[in-house]
């Protein structure tokens, strides 16, 4: 169809367009990967070789010091005047393989089974007439492997620069120069300034959120859980078990995990929907209304309207939600002094008003976010279009779809997919507010059976993994890890979606 | 005669769409601070009643109980985090900063690939390796402190860099170069050319640094395990809301709200015009 085509269809014929092209245009684009993959394959493929091809030209051609260097890291470049930079590869080499030696090894070879015996009892003479010795500790092998894994590939890494660095030195004293710690130090402040600037973060990322998510992933698919907590039990590897449990499909398997999976996941995905179009539309309009002209006080409405981003969210939720309590709350005390209601209003116990009420109450808090934001944009738009608009004879309604909702619109969308991305994310709002209440107590009439992890009709996906893994009663890691699994997967979904489509992503240079 | 009409119905209109507006405000404003009128009244009242807004006896005892009160020492609560939040906005502000510095004008081999990563890495839920942070935390011995949480906060704040390079992008790379041209290094770009002009971006992440932990419960009540005197103020108010004692210690409750509250507004009201821009440029920017 061409583009005057288009333009001759009316409205409804353009949406059943677009919304038919859909259907073109997503097995076009799966058709185009799998016609590039080939191509694309075979790069990365010969990408991921080269460095054994370097190595190799390496040994050939490096000379004594270069493949000694292969065995004792530092070697080439310690007599090559780069001191520094020699002894410290060195030394690491010296504290990694005796770190392998003394931990990493013992805990990989435990690993498969994670250990052999967890805790032995015996008798005792005083109570509780029972002690323990604990012998193998699961969460110390895992953790252990995964910190000697860690340790490894940096190993392995500096191994590789050391080498290359070294036939590099090489090179140059061959042709009469050389290179010393002190230009590395020069470069450090130079071409390599990123090394210092990013060392810290790097190193913060590394040891707090890599390892600890490595090491969550691979417990996935464990039965880490109160049967086998450690120091006491072992756990073991259970393959997809936690997986198969979640979806029902493990034998002597229950559907009802699913159902209550299903039911939270759906609401995951129906909160953040609401949670952020709400927010965005209302605080859209609010900001317009303070910005219209001839409004007063507009430095007033506005502070007002901040206060909530002000106060820590913890205060104002906490607050919410004690007004809003069923028996005790000051809302409906007042509602029934007043004659309203008879019955008090169980804003946060009844299963589909909590959900209304929570998205309500996030109104309350978000719609500030918005209107703030919104202001700064609205004010870039240029006067003139609205002018002639006006002059066109255009009505309000039609200014605001036809210029400031597509402006606003294009200008935000990374901010509305962070903002989505976040509420799948949002923790502190059902915590606080609801804690995830009323639980499910019933599955299509049948009372609940199987263990849900105190699951409740408005909790999320993350705080259904909060409650499995800070249970009082009952902890699941295993599980827990599952859920966190999922989460990520959604998140990559509807971030990948949408930010191949945004354009300052895209552009990113254009901007400097 | 038809044209005085329509100006003055046009005027008439004009007049209604702008009561429409200035009553939908007034509600919104009463919407917006009743709550939090609600909530300073509460902090004198002496006993907590549903039924009761304004209080028949007026006291001050609720601010005096928070800080005698010895099954909620309240006041350890606020000087720790008042501490975990200086400490915090000074390094973790360095560190955000440096890491969008380094994203926004450095070019090196593996920077679009790091980028990616700490977005990825970005999508699991923060606190899913609690317990294996709790444990590393054990290993350097802080877990049994305060700093502990300022060691977390700090270890991921190079994961919080996009509002600020943002900014940064914005800055014309020309200005780098005239200074690179006079002899100065890339450090001394970073500390004497780019930091100074950009001050709105460091106060906003000053000021987001700062405030974060005020309100962080997850974390901080993890990393506390349940022992008192390494609570911040959110952790320590929502027990003291625990169920059960939620109708003796609400007035209680108020009245450390208002006292947390009251700080992290003033701070916020002063610093408000950073705060506009950094929300503006992040949303923009992405």
């Amino acid at each position: 169809m061409t583009n005057l085509e288009y333009m001759s269809l009316n409205r409804t014929q353009r949406f059943f367009y677009k919304f038919g092209s859909i259907f073109v245009k997503v097995p076009l684009a799966i058709f185009h990967f799998f016609k590039k993959l080939p191509r694309t394959l075979g790069s990365k493929v010969k990408k991921a070789f080269s460095p054994f091809k370097n190595l190799g030209t390496w040994f050939l051609q490096g000379d004594i010091l270069t493949k000694l260097n292969f065995i004792i890291m530092g070697i080439g470049q310690i007599p090559r005047h780069q001191i520094i930079r020699g002894v410290l590869n060195l030394v690491y080499e010296i504290v990694a393989i005796l770190f392998l030696i003394l931990v990493g090894i013992p805990n990989f070879i435990k690993l498969p089974s994670f250990g052999y015996v967890g805790s032995v009892q015996y008798e005792t003479d005083t109570p509780p007439f029972i002690g323990y010795m604990y012998q193998d500790d699961s969460f110390m092998i895992l953790l252990n492997s995964v910190i000697s894994l860690a340790i490894i590939l940096i190993l392995v890494f500096l191994w590789y620069t050391s080498i290359r660095d070294s036939y590099e030195l090489q090179r140059l004293g061959e042709i009469g120069k050389t290179k010393t710690d002190k230009s590395t130090v020069k470069d450090l402040v130079g071409k390599d300034y990123h090394k210092v600037m990013l060392s810290i973060p790097t190193l913060g990322i590394a040891i707090f959120t890599i390892i600890p998510l490595v090491f969550m992933v691979l417990v996935a698919f464990t039965n880490y859980n109160s049967n086998h907590m450690n120091p006491k039990e072992l756990f073991d590897w259970v393959g997809l078990g936690n997986f198969e449990q979640l979806l029902g499909i493990a034998s002597g398997g229950n559907s009802q995990v699913l159902f209550v999976f299903l039911q939270i996941l759906l609401w995951t995905l129906i909160w953040a929907f609401f949670a952020t179009f709400t927010n965005y539309f209302l605080g859209m309009i609010v900001a317009l209304m303070i910005n219209k002209k001839g409004i007063k006080l507009k430095k007033l409405w506005r502070t007002i309207l901040i206060t909530t981003i002000a106060v820590p969210q913890f205060v104002s939720l906490l607050l919410i939600s004690k007004m809003l309590n069923q028996d005790t709350g000051v809302i409906n005390a007042t509602l029934k002094n007043l004659g309203l209601i008879t019955e008090n209003i169980k804003f946060l116990t009844d299963g589909i008003l909590v959900k209304v009420t929570i998205i309500v109450v996030n109104m309350w808090i978000g719609i500030p976010y918005t209107m703030l934001m919104c202001t700064g944009i609205l004010m870039n738009i240029p006067d003139d279009l609205y002018e002639s608009a006006k002059i066109d004879g255009a009505s309000p309604y039609k200014m605001y779809m036809k210029i400031t909702l597509p402006y606003m619109l294009f200008v935000t969308t990374p901010y509305l997919i962070s903002q989505f991305v976040g509420n799948i994310n949002n923790f502190n709002v059902i915590y606080l507010l609801s804690n995830g209440g009323p639980t499910f107590t019933s599955v299509n009439g049948e009372m609940i059976s199987t263990r849900i992890y105190g699951a409740g009709q408005s909790d999320l996906l993350i705080t259904w993994l909060y409650k499995m893994s800070m249970g009082e009663v009952f902890k699941d890691y295993g599980t827990a890890a599952v859920i966190g699994i999922i989460v990520f997967v959604i998140v990559a979904f509807f971030s990948l979606i949408f930010y191949g489509r945004s354009n300052s992503v895209k552009n990113e240079e254009d901007f400097q | 005669m038809a044209k005085v009409e329509r100006y003055h119905s046009k005027k008439a209109k004009e007049i209604t769409s702008k009561t429409i507006i200035y009553i939908i405000l007034v509600i919104m404003a009463i919407i917006w601070l009743v709550p939090f009128i609600y909530l300073v009244i509460q902090s004198f009242t002496e006993s907590y009643s549903p039924s009761q807004i304004i209080p028949e006896h007026w006291t001050f005892q609720n601010y005096i109980n928070l800080f005698t009160d010895e099954i909620y020492p309240f006041g350890r609560w606020y000087l720790n985090t008042l501490v975990i939040a200086i400490i915090t906005a000074v390094l973790q502000t360095i560190i955000t900063l440096m890491t969008a510095y380094a994203f926004s004008r450095l070019r090196f081999k593996s920077r679009q690939g790091y980028m990616k990563l700490i977005l990825v890495i970005g999508m699991f839920p923060s606190f899913l390796g609690m317990i294996v942070t709790y444990f590393l935390l054990q290993l350097i011995g802080l877990s049994g402190s305060i700093f502990g949480l300022i060691v977390v906060y700090c270890a991921g704040a190079g994961m919080g860099y996009y509002v600020a390079k943002g900014f940064f992008d914005t800055i014309p790379r020309s200005l780098d170069e005239a200074a690179m041209i006079d002899g100065a290094n890339k450090n001394t770009v970073f500390w004497k050319v780019i930091l100074p002009l950009s001050k709105p971006i460091v106060v906003y992440t000053i000021l987001m640094s700062f405030t974060a932990p005020w309100g962080d419960y997850m974390m901080a009540s993890y990393l506390a395990q349940g022992k008192q005197e390494l609570f911040n103020v959110a952790v320590g108010l929502q027990q003291m809301m625990a169920k059960g004692k939620d109708i003796t210690y609400f007035p209680q409750f108020c009245a450390g709200a208002v006292i947390v509250s009251i700080g992290i507004m003033a701070l916020f009201f002063w610093l408000q015009r950073y705060y506009v821009e950094g929300v503006t440029g992040g949303a923009v920017k992405g």
